[in-house]
């Protein structure tokens, strides 16, 4: 047992090099890289890709996807936008509304896979994010809406706040989260129903486990944290904005998880290595900002950043097998 | 006597481990049916694929009229002018009729295709074989038999010489037997040879005009079909001796069943198995692939639904809807597909082993890691399973260990009732005698053990009780304490002679 935790740990050695050595690259190149304030908004800037990740990794893992989530993080803020113009402001019943509103979406799609059998979730998951984008443009009217002087600030704290000088709350509530999800991938029998069920679903029924609530579940927890990763956005911009639905938010979070090791086959995955591969993103987007790289670059570059972060794991996967 | 079209001689095929053709003879001539017919596992498939430019012999000639001939490819093999019609046919359902029979051999006017001309021919040619059908239909909107005759129709397109029917009736209606029939008469007239795979000796008798008979990858014999009658096609291909490699030992049977079940039925599948089975005994299932055995054991252990039946155990009904409630009612499943549905090849032996009864290592909210690895260890130690650690994933451990990891999740169960369907499948002698011991442990602690086995030497070395499917349906039961305990009554109950 002793020597497969060392070896797990060495899993993640190649990403945390990357991650050091990109970090050195940087602050080599940009004298404000390591200015405290920059760091504090690197991690910032993390937690909101970092909660979309959780629920991706989870979805990855069952060999699905959910390209829905970032959808879902602008229709929740969306509805906590619209909710505060109706004149709704208390910061509570907003925060569990828009965790209510993710969970909600999730289970639809949870559902439509494995009640309605569709096909694979990209096509369901894809479709769900057009329906959010559209939803979330009507319940706004299309307009920005802001929550600075409604009476619902409140719940700008999650996104905006920093304790112990200057350290971002939202960050710390996303450690805490990474810690309990690692508990429940490992240590519990529903986190090995999910990675069996990623592995075989066919052998993993016949083994008396429910393999399509095990999958409804991945799908309504990653809505639910879609959900709160629209709230941590209302604090980081202070509005709600039904057009950044359609903004890559999927794509980063897929990254992050494809980096830290999962694999669209499924079956593969962790949340240390996923965090590894949210910072990683983190700061290459925060690198391109300080070296005034213009925003087509760095798309440029992420998606190279994916396709690399795959032929790695590719070429890992058969190196493997030729050396069987 | 007539000229031959296709021979091979003395073809060897060899894959890892495993010989599946050795000195193979065949020799089909020019209009004729020639009946090819061997128990399960014989090398009936092996040598279609040899035939058919799939598989590449080891040794020995494949001889096309006179001519000695090597197909690269199966593309080789048509052009030479032998034509499968597989099992599992090669349709493609939302294609129309015409589009089915000239795929790969589209007829073009200029760049684009001739419809008019490939509807005229595919139109023609569906009417020779006495078929009213719109060939501009897709051809998923036709039976299986239709089905069946555009295949025919795309062998005699690529002018086949030899055409190969493997079991072509197994999935027909009664009338489109007669018609199949008939057209094979049709074409063994215009000259074409045709061998005929077929488990079913009435409709070889019926047909054919000689058979081959082949066993364990060898030729045995090639007669007239007045030479043959049901017994000496049985005995030629059974003829063989047990040898003792089965380490039976045999347990306290007890007074009531454990099991029992009545009238299981699933439209088309199965139709009213009932049987019982009793704690301490090995009850074997015996009968040609396709009998419904595998079906009979999924229904058992809700993997399928049924359309009707009743399951009791230890007299008391049980209402199985999914494995999960099998395992409830203490009922393991051991599936004959060990990589597609007993194992996660990408995850460790442990993992693999406490899939089953993930509840039985969790404390409070979590699973006990101390308890886990204690298991694994005893399993491995127990199983002998070699690895190096639990840890190690099973996929890369050989098939039989895997299957050992795959018993060992079962045990894990504590189950009463052990369904076992083809537990020693892929697996080299020395695993099989394992596994062989370990059905024995389980008879002696009193537990009922339910053995599908396509291996007659297995059958009847290991089971206190063989069963015999066919089509669905029960047709024979064999105790080993009397005189039909042999392979003789399980092949005639096997082939319903």
């Amino acid at each position: 047992m002793q020597k497969s935790k060392l070896g797990n740990l060495s899993n993640y050695i190649g990403t945390f090099a990357a991650l050091i050595i990109l970090c050195i690259a940087l602050a080599l190149a940009s004298p404000n890289f390591l200015d405290k304030a920059n760091l504090m908004s690197i991690l910032k800037q993390t937690s909101f890709n970092a909660l979309l990740s959780t629920g991706m990794l989870l979805t990855l893992i069952t060999a699905g996807i959910d390209l829905s989530v970032g959808a879902t993080a602008t229709f929740g803020a969306c509805v906590a936008g619209a909710m505060v113009k109706m004149g709704i402001t208390n910061p509570v019943f907003l925060f569990l509304a828009v965790l209510v509103v993710g969970g909600v979406v999730g289970l639809i799609n949870g559902l439509l896979l494995t009640r309605l059998h569709l096909p694979h979730p990209f096509v369901s998951t894809l479709g769900m994010k057009n329906v959010l984008w559209g939803a979330a443009l009507i319940i706004t009217s299309s307009q920005m809406i802001s929550f600075s002087n409604t009476g619902a600030e409140g719940i700008m704290v999650l996104g905006s706040a920093t304790i112990l000088g200057g350290f971002p709350i939202s960050f710390v509530v996303v450690i805490a989260i990474y810690i309990l999800m690692h508990i429940l991938l490992t240590k519990t029998a529903l986190g090995r129903s999910i990675y069996c069920a990623g592995g075989n679903m066919e052998a993993t029924r016949l083994s008396g486990i429910n393999a399509d609530n095990v999958l409804t579940f991945c799908y309504v927890l990653s809505g639910f944290m879609a959900g709160f990763a629209g709230i941590v956005s209302i604090g980081r911009s202070g509005i709600s904005n039904g057009a950044n639905a359609i903004q890559p938010y999927d794509t980063d979070a897929i990254a992050a998880c494809i980096i830290g090791g999962a694999s669209f086959m499924g079956g593969k995955g962790t949340m240390v290595g996923t965090m590894l591969g949210a910072l990683i993103i983190a700061v290459l987007r925060n690198g391109f900002t300080l070296l005034s790289v213009p925003s087509a670059w760095q798309n440029l570059v992420l998606g190279l950043v994916i396709i690399g972060a795959v032929l790695l794991d590719v070429t890992r996967e058969r190196m493997q097998k030729k050396k069987k | 006597m007539k000229e031959s079209i296709v021979q091979l001689k003395d073809v060897r095929k060899t894959f890892p481990g495993v010989v599946a053709l050795s000195k193979m003879q065949l020799d089909v001539r020019k209009g004729e049916i020639l009946g090819l017919i061997g128990e399960n596992g014989a090398g009936k498939s092996t040598l279609i694929k040899v035939l058919t430019g799939v598989y590449h012999p080891d040794e020995g000639q494949i001889i096309v009229e006179g001519q000695e001939r090597q197909f690269k490819t199966p593309q080789q093999a048509i052009s030479a002018g032998i034509s499968c019609v597989y099992q599992e046919l090669n349709i493609e359902k939302l294609l129309s009729v015409t589009d089915n029979m000239f795929i790969n051999k589209w007829i073009h006017k200029g760049p684009l295709l001739d419809y008019g001309k490939m509807h005229q021919i595919a139109q023609d040619m569906m009417k020779k074989l006495g078929l009213d059908v719109d060939v501009r239909k897709p051809a998923g909107h036709y039976g299986m038999g239709v089905q069946q005759m555009i295949e025919i129709s795309k062998a005699l397109l690529a002018n086949a010489k030899c055409i190969i029917m493997d079991e072509p009736t197994s999935s027909l209606s009664e009338k489109e037997v007669e018609e199949l029939l008939k057209i094979c008469r049709d074409l063994r007239a215009q000259g074409i040879g045709i061998i005929f795979v077929s488990h079913k000796l009435e409709e070889l008798f019926q047909l054919c005009d000689r058979i081959t008979v082949i066993r364990d990858g060898e030729y045995i014999d090639t007669k007239d079909v007045a030479d043959w009658d049901n017994d000496s096609l049985i005995k030629a291909m059974v003829g063989r001796s047990l040898d003792n490699q089965f380490p039976k030992e045999p347990g306290v049977r007890s007074e009531k069943p454990l099991l029992e079940v009545k009238n299981i039925h699933r439209k088309g599948v199965l139709h009213n198995v009932s049987f019982k089975a009793y704690g301490g005994e090995v009850l074997g299932f015996s009968g040609l692939v396709g009998a419904g055995r595998t079906e009979t054991m999924r229904a058992i252990f809700g993997a399928d639904p049924i359309d009707g039946g009743e399951i009791y155990i230890r007299g008391e009904k049980v209402d199985i809807k999914n494995p999960k409630d099998a395992i409830r009612a203490k009922i393991a499943f051991l599936t004959e597909d060990r990589k597609g549905q007993g194992l996660i090849l990408n995850e460790s032996i442990q993992n693999n082993l406490i899939l089953a009864n993930l509840k039985g290592y969790q404390k409070g909210l979590f699973l006990s890691q101390k308890d886990m690895d204690s298991m694994g260890e005893g399993r491995i130690q127990e199983l002998s399973i070699k690895c190096p650690s639990q840890e190690e994933r099973v996929g890369q451990l050989s098939g039989g260990n895997q299957q050992k990891v795959v018993i060992g999740k079962w045990l894990n169960t504590n189950a009463d009732i052990y369904i076992l369907d083809e537990p020693t499948r892929g697996i080299d002698v020395g695993a099989k005698v394992e596994v062989y011991q370990v059905i024995n442990r389980l008879v002696k602690e009193g537990k009922c053990v339910i053995m599908v086995s396509s291996e007659m030497p297995e059958i009847l070395g290991m089971s206190d009780r063989v069963l015999v499917m066919r089509e669905g349906r029960i047709t024979g039961e064999m105790s080993r304490s009397t005189d039909a305990f042999n392979q003789e009554s399980v092949m005639k109950a096997a082939w319903e002679v």
